[in-house]
Order: structure tokens, then C-alpha cells, then sequence
């Protein structure tokens, strides 16, 4: 017993997707259990339905962890001489082994890598993969092969069943269920025409997952507008993409082009007598553009600004048609859910949450980028198995989810599943997907006071409870900070944002509150020590804290001298140095290259 | 290019499934990896595939691969191979994993980020 627990645990992997599958995957791995079981190792090798590896030409592939041993074709005949050979007797069964592989057993497989192992990828399906430019690559990849069976093998309104049974939901922050807006949309009588959408005005500061999709796989979200446009009848579709995002917009149009080419945009469409166009517009890059009714008259040509619902876009939008706005990540998820079915999609995910979402990951956290991760995946999964924890081993404080119009989670809510309905009950949103990790050095209060600043500037003006409601948190914020709080401002800010939340026009003002009543709710603290003691826990209001060299701890290195960009800090080689508080501007250079610790960055009583 | 039927559209899916494999160096470029350095990278491997060969190689580029921290990064995929993850490049990097991986079929193991695919669920 004792040599056996000694051992390695090894792992036998089947790969499960639809190739091997077909090839009897599923025979094989009936076989591998039950000859497992004969040879009496189950308790050391486990068989799993692995990720489809990309040799399906080869399949079914059977992998063997450690080691990495790649069997191809294997047949359920083949599987006693594997388990005999190989697992019991640890010698790799050289003739069903594949390929060349020189010097890859050594290397480290990217399925035991945090960030990538559990990720789901749908809508980032072929990131990495296909040449965006490449209309072949993306075919190539079952791209297009879900819109023949939308126009050919389905109604409109089998389209939107299948869509509805998949439990899609809004991605860009909303969540409405995107089956049921198809079919208000669809039922909406629309003799002039129809359109459907993509919102591509990706604003919050921090998130790129729209950008991202549209510079990698244009024709992803091109063919689930496609569908989506037979579904509701449309014949017209735009893509509403800021001018800051030249990559994106270059890729999509050129996209268009060649979809045009291949007869899969345009008239008659794959030969069915489906017509569809999709135009590209430019935004200037107003935060406020980002929804729907505000976009919408971006489109018109007229000022960026909400209008009041109802009438809703699905009965009366862009230029007064029946229209459909969802936004990049839904329409990329489309085709997969046509192609592959609703109940497949749906047994991804949470109860009412289904599917994955795609999330940009940064901020204090090692591993920044894009992630795909199903619904009800925990933050401490996305933060520690996926992020790879915070940057500099600090202690994690906060994650912001939702952009300016979302909130601060702490730590204390590390174990939350993430989907539509935890993060609104946390007082946050899902948003289009942003996360920005804080550490211990970040003050929750200044983060609150960016946010709003942020929505004051693109607040459109139109409502008074935004425009003046905004100005007015931001105000009182900017005094906090400064250290100029006021016994009063909590109930100030907290009436002010109930007025905010609940008369405001549009989803702008209605959720600017949520950075300051999540920040307030969790780091009530933060809030007092700032007002009352005059202090930054943090150490990042720069009003409220004072750099000092701790004379015996200074060891006169002059490394803080060199660093210093004003010339504050003077003294001799091995003897302490002086900080000139008059000269100190504060910006902490000092203190990032002081090693021995001298410059203590304490707060200290500002009075 | 002919417009597609439906039933054109599958059989051209099947010809390209069925293309025959080569060498695929991908370099990664979206904003991310354009932003450090992704071009350099990709000249770098132009550059080496003119001086030390390119018949039976393939050189694209693709999107964001997702680990924005690590770019640029860089995929190479030889017939019969998973495809091996290279991160944190630079030009001269490229240019030894295009010599000795792409052309000599040995992956450089110190700028490998992890070997395998990603795929649909």
C-alpha cells in the first residue's frame, strides 16, 4: 500500500468533443472503466471526457497524465493492452502513440496552467486560433456552417425557441433574456423594415472584451446578427463601434467585405432568398452612448441621448422601426447555440444564469487578460485559480465588477458565484464584464470618487437628477478625499443617491450610485476615517498623508534622493536624509525605492 | 470568389478540414499584443523565415490570446503536434523558436508558456 500511495497519481483523459466522440470515444472510454476495473487501478488513474485537443483527424485521443502520452485512433480492442502496458506496467504502448512530439513531454500542458484550465471558451471560441482576416479560417473553425441551418432547417420562431430554451442573456450588462427580446421584436408589426444592432460602444474604463472579439472573430458576431436578423425578420443590421478602436473597426469592415464575396451577406443570401446588411458606424466615444435609446439616436445623426421607455426599441427604435439592440458578446454567441443546440448551452451556468461570460480581468491581479468562464464560476476561482492571485502576493480587498455603473465586492464576498443574480444582490452588476482587482493600497473612497468623476464627465446632461445629482456626489466626494469631509456628507451621499437611482432617465444615472452605496455599505470605515480622523487608511489621499524618513532606520543610501523628482529630500552619503515637506508633492517615488523601509508612508493627523 | 450556396458552403468546409497541415507559426496579435511588441515579433519571424526557409510553413496572425499580461506570444503548430503556447517574446526570441522549433521540431523550453489547445467546450 505504501509503495502505491508513493505513486504519482495518473490521470487517463478521453477526449470528448464531437470528433472523437463520432470516431467512439464513448466506446473507448466504457472499455478503459472496465478494464480500469479489472486491473483493479481506479484508485490511481482516473478517467475524465477531456477538452477536445485538436488532432480530430486522429481521434479518438487518449491522453496519459504523467507524461503527456498521446494515443490516436485508439479502438475499444486497443484498450487492455494500454491498461495492462502502460498504467499498470508503465511502458508507453509505442505503436498507438501519435505524432512527433520531441522535447513535449517536458513541456507544461496548458490544461494544467490556472489561467487557461477552467476556462470555458464560446464566444472567445476561436481566440488565439483563426487569422480575423481569414474568412476560410473562421469556416474552417464550423464558422458559418450554423447560419444555413437558421435559414434552411429552421422558422424564425424555431430560432428564437432555441434561443429562448439556451437561456441567453443580455452580455452587455442588462441581462434580459435575449430569446424573449427577439420575440417581442419579432411580433412587433413592421411593414418599413426592422434592424437589429450589435453595440460595440464598449465604455467602461478597464473592459475590452467587445474590442476584443471584434478584432479576433468578426465573423462571429456577423453571423449571429445574420441569425438573428432572420429570427426577427430584419432586413438591415449596424455595428455601433467607437472611433477608439481602430483595430476593431478595420477588422469588422473587412469582414463585411468578404462575407459580402461569399454570398453570406447582402441578397439571397447562401441562395435562399435572405436578404441582410450590416453597416458599420462610428461613435465618438460617449459613455452614454452605450445604451440603447442613446445609441440609437447616435445612429439618426442626432446627439447622443436617452430617450424615455416605453415606446421600447423592439416596437419603435431606430428611426421608429421595430429594432433589436444586444450587444457583441450575445451575438457571438449565437451560432454555437444554433449549431449545437439550447440544451447544450443551458447545461452550462446557473440556475437562471446560463452559459459563460467573458470577463476582463485587471487591475492588482497577476495574470491580467480575457477570460471565458461558465456562469456561477466564484470570484475566489476567477481572482486566485484563473488570476493567479493579487499582484505582489498583497492582500485582496475588492473586486469592481460592472464598470462605473457597477460596485465593490469584498473580500468577505470572495465565495460569491458570479451571475446576474449574486451580483445584484451584492449591490454590484454583472456590466459587460469588467473586474478590477484592488489591493490593501487601494482606497475605496478614491476609487468611489474616480468612478463618479467619471460619470459626471458623461453624464449627457439631459436629466437633472444625473447631470446635477453627479456634480453634486462628486463634490462632496472631492472634499472627502481632501480631507475636508463634513460630518453629515454619509446621509448626504446615501440621499443623494436614492434620488439618483430612482429618477434618472436612463441605465446611466439609475446605476451611477453603485461605486459610492457598495463602497459605503462594505468600507463605511474608510468613509469615517477620512471624515472624521482626517485619515487615509490607505495611504493614497494625498491631502491626508505625510512622507518622513525614520532617522534611525535611514541609512543614507541616496537611492530616495535620485528618485525624488522635485528635489525634496537632500542629504550625505551614510547619513539620514531630510525630507522637505514644503518641497513634497506627495507622489511616493521615495518610498517605492526605499528597501530598508525609512520612508515610513504613514497617514498621520493632518490637523 | 463565387458566391456560396448552402450546400457549397459545406462542401468548401469540408476541403478546407481536410487542407493539408503545415508548420503554423501564429503570432498573437490584438491591441494587447501589438501594444508590447507583437509586430517586432512578427518581423522577426518574417525575417527568419526569408533567411533560414519557409516551404512547408504557414505564418498567421490572430487575435488576443487571452493572457494580455504575457504578450506578446506567439503559437507553433507542427502536423501531428498539440500546438505549443510561447509568451513574454521578443524578436530574437521569435527568431531561435522559428529556427528550432518551426524548422528543427524541438520546442524551446525556457519561452514556452504551456502546450495543448483551447477549444469549444
Amino acid at each position: 500500500m505504501t509503495k502505491k500511495s508513493g505513486r504519482k497519481q495518473m490521470t487517463v483523459s478521453v477526449c470528448y468533443g464531437t470528433c472523437c466522440v463520432l470516431n467512439g470515444a464513448r466506446e473507448v472510454k466504457q472499455a478503459l472503466e472496465a478494464s480500469l476495473g479489472r486491473h483493479r487501478v481506479p484508485g490511481r488513474v482516473k478517467v475524465t471526457g477531456g477538452r477536445c485537443n485538436a488532432y480530430c483527424n486522429l481521434g479518438p485521443v487518449v491522453t496519459v497524465e504523467p507524461g503527456g502520452t498521446v494515443y490516436g485512433k485508439v479502438t475499444a480492442g486497443d484498450v487492455e493492452e494500454i491498461v495492462k502496458k502502460h498504467l499498470v506496467g508503465g511502458k508507453v504502448v509505442k505503436r498507438l502513440t501519435i505524432g512527433e512530439k520531441p522535447g513535449l513531454d517536458s513541456l507544461p500542458s496548458l490544461s494544467d496552467i490556472g489561467f487557461f484550465k477552467d476556462q470555458v471558451l464560446i464566444a472567445m471560441r476561436n481566440r488565439g486560433r483563426i487569422d480575423p482576416d481569414s474568412i476560410d479560417d473562421y469556416i474552417a473553425n464550423e464558422g458559418y456552417l450554423a447560419l444555413p441551418k437558421a435559414l434552411t432547417e429552421m422558422k424564425p420562431e424555431d430560432i428564437i425557441d432555441e434561443v429562448k430554451k439556451a437561456g441567453l442573456r443580455g452580455r452587455g450588462g442588462g441581462g434580459f433574456p435575449t430569446g424573449i427580446k427577439w420575440g417581442i421584436c419579432r411580433k412587433s408589426p413592421g411593414p418599413d423594415g426592422k434592424y437589429v444592432i450589435c453595440n460595440a460602444d464598449e465604455g467602461d474604463p478597464g473592459a475590452f472584451m467587445d474590442r476584443s472579439l471584434l478584432e479576433s472573430d468578426p465573423h462571429s458576431v456577423l453571423e449571429g446578427m445574420t441569425i438573428g436578423a432572420r429570427a426577427i425578420g430584419a432586413d438591415v443590421g449596424y455595428i455601433y463601434v467607437r472611433e477608439e478602436y481602430p483595430l476593431a473597426l478595420e477588422r469588422v469592415t473587412k469582414a463585411i467585405e468578404v462575407a459580402h464575396e461569399y454570398g453570406l451577406l447582402g441578397e439571397n443570401i447562401l441562395g435562399t432568398g435572405f436578404n441582410f446588411e450590416i453597416n458599420v458606424v462610428r461613435g465618438a466615444g460617449a459613455f452614454v452612448c452605450g445604451e440603447e435609446t442613446a445609441l440609437m439616436a447616435s445612429i439618426e445623426g442626432e446627439q447622443g441621448r436617452p430617450r424615455p421607455r416605453p415606446p421600447f426599441p423592439a416596437e419603435s427604435g431606430l428611426w421608429g422601426k421595430p429594432t433589436n439592440v444586444n450587444n457583441v458578446e450575445t451575438w457571438a454567441n449565437v451560432a454555437p447555440i444554433i449549431l449545437r443546440g439550447g440544451d447544450w448551452y443551458a447545461s452550462l451556468g446557473t440556475e437562471k444564469s446560463k452559459g459563460t461570460k467573458v470577463f476582463s480581468l485587471v487591475g492588482k491581479i497577476k495574470n491580467t487578460g480575457l477570460i471565458e468562464v461558465p456562469m456561477g464560476t466564484t470570484l475566489r476561482q476567477i481572482i486566485y485559480d484563473i488570476g493567479g492571485g493579487v499582484l505582489k502576493d498583497r492582500e485582496f480587498k475588492a473586486v469592481q465588477s460592472g464598470g462605473p455603473s457597477g460596485g465593490c465586492i469584498p473580500t468577505s464576498l470572495i465565495d460569491l458565484p458570479v451571475d446576474y443574480e449574486e451580483l445584484s444582490k451584492a449591490g454590484s452588476i454583472m456590466g459587460s464584464g469588467g473586474l478590477i482587482v484592488m489591493d490593501e493600497d487601494t482606497c475605496m473612497v478614491d476609487v468611489a470618487h474616480y468612478f463618479v468623476a467619471f460619470l459626471e464627465e458623461e453624464s449627457c446632461g439631459k436629466c437633472t437628477p444625473c447631470r446635477e445629482g453627479i456634480r453634486r456626489m462628486r463634490e462632496i466626494l472631492g472634499r472627502i478625499v481632501k480631507g475636508e469631509g463634513r460630518r453629515g456628507d454619509i446621509d448626504l451621499l446615501e440621499s443623494l443617491a436614492v434620488t439618483i437611482k430612482e429618477a434618472s432617465l436612463c441605465g446611466l444615472g439609475a446605476t451611477a450610485p453603485n461605486p459610492v452605496l457598495t463602497t459605503l455599505k462594505y468600507f463605511r470605515d474608510e468613509y469615517e476615517a477620512h471624515i472624521y480622523k482626517k485619515r487615509c487608511p490607505a495611504k493614497v489621499c494625498k491631502a491626508l498623508i505625510v512622507y518622513r524618513v525614520v532617522a534611525d532606520k535611514c541609512t543614507g543610501c541616496q537611492r530616495c534622493v535620485k528618485a525624488c523628482p522635485v528635489g525634496a529630500l537632500a542629504g550625505a552619503r551614510a547619513q539620514p536624509h531630510n525630507l522637505d515637506q514644503a518641497k513634497c508633492i506627495k507622489c511616493g517615488a521615495c518610498y517605492e525605492v526605499c528597501k530598508f523601509d525609512a520612508i515610513a508612508g504613514d497617514a498621520i493627523y493632518v490637523e | 470568389m463565387q458566391k456560396l450556396s448552402a450546400e457549397k458552403l459545406q462542401s468548401h468546409y469540408r476541403d478546407l478540414k481536410n487542407r493539408k497541415k503545415s508548420r503554423l507559426v501564429i503570432v498573437h496579435m490584438g491591441t494587447c499584443g501589438i501594444a508590447s511588441g507583437s509586430e517586432g515579433v512578427l518581423e522577426a519571424v518574417l525575417s527568419a523565415s526569408e533567411e533560414l526557409g519557409k516551404s512547408g510553413v504557414t505564418i498567421k496572425t490572430t487575435g488576443c490570446a487571452g493572457l494580455c499580461s504575457r504578450e506578446p506570444m506567439m503559437t507553433v503548430e507542427l502536423p501531428g503536434a498539440p500546438p505549443v503556447k510561447y509568451c513574454d517574446l521578443d524578436g530574437a526570441k521569435a527568431k531561435q523558436i522559428y529556427a528550432e522549433h518551426v524548422l528543427g521540431g524541438k520546442p524551446v523550453g525556457k519561452f514556452v508558456l504551456g502546450a495543448g489547445a483551447e477549444s469549444l467546450h
